[in-house]
């Protein structure tokens, strides 16, 4: 099934782009299955998402855990802890 | 009711007098965050800030009474002195107007999807979170059980 996966702030520098429409297999429907299908890239993919501590991840606009369950068509969004106000 | 992400400045006075209009409004407190030292550029996710400051705002008016409110945001590339964030909550007492206005800060610096990178003269840098932020956050959940408890 296809999501479409967008990067934030220093991630997106570091993976060098900003939105991607990934197809990912049934079996990695979660985030956390997300997570390790772009790790597999290996590389910036790899570095990027291997320290969660500093990774966060939203849902359709909201925060969301690694066992958030994902459908076709959502949008997930992976970014560094916020820094605004 | 105003919630507002945007690249241009505000006007604090303008924003006040929109929100204090209700005769029942006794007390309006308000915080403007102001960029220091370096210039930098905020990116943000467009879609998202809108959703998690109007969540925010709705938890604080579980909390305290709020008669009306402006929270306005700005992204892009903001010089030293410019000015951030302003958040204004009108209500009937100060207390409720101070305490909202603190809880909604408070948690915008750790909900709400904001990124400061600083334009410094030997390069630029993504600022790192903070840890008290994180701490200024969850102060209010315990705040938030004492107020059941009282309520009860």
């Amino acid at each position: 099934m296809k999501v479409k996966v967008l990067f934030f702030a220093n991630l997106r520098e570091r993976v060098g782009q900003a939105v991607e429409v990934v197809d990912i297999p049934d079996s990695a429907s979660t985030v956390a299955g997300l997570r390790l299908h772009l790790m597999k890239r290996g590389g910036a993919w790899q570095e990027v998402l291997s320290d969660m501590k500093v990774v966060r991840v939203a849902v359709n606009h909201d925060m969301a855990a690694a066992n958030a369950p994902l459908n076709p068509g959502d949008e997930i969004a992976f970014f560094p802890p916020v820094t605004g106000g | 009711m105003k919630i507002a992400v945007q690249s241009d400045d505000f006007d604090v006075s303008t924003e006040i007098i929109e929100i204090s209009g209700n005769p029942r409004i006794g007390a309006v407190a308000s915080f403007v965050g102001i960029v220091r030292d370096v210039p930098m550029t905020l990116e943000h996710y467009p879609g998202m800030t809108e959703n998690a400051i109007t969540k925010i705002v709705e938890e604080a008016r579980t909390r305290w009474q709020v008669l009306d409110l402006a929270v306005i945001h700005r992204f892009g590339e903001l010089q030293p002195g410019d000015q951030i964030v302003l958040v204004a909550i009108a209500s009937a007492h100060r207390a409720d107007a101070f305490a909202a206005c603190q809880f909604i800060m408070d948690y915008l610096k750790t909900q709400a999807p904001f990124w400061k990178k600083e334009h410094h003269p030997d390069g630029a840098r993504w600022v790192n979170a903070l840890e008290s932020d994180d701490e200024a956050a969850a102060r209010w959940r315990g705040i938030k059980q004492q107020q059941r408890l009282v309520q009860k």
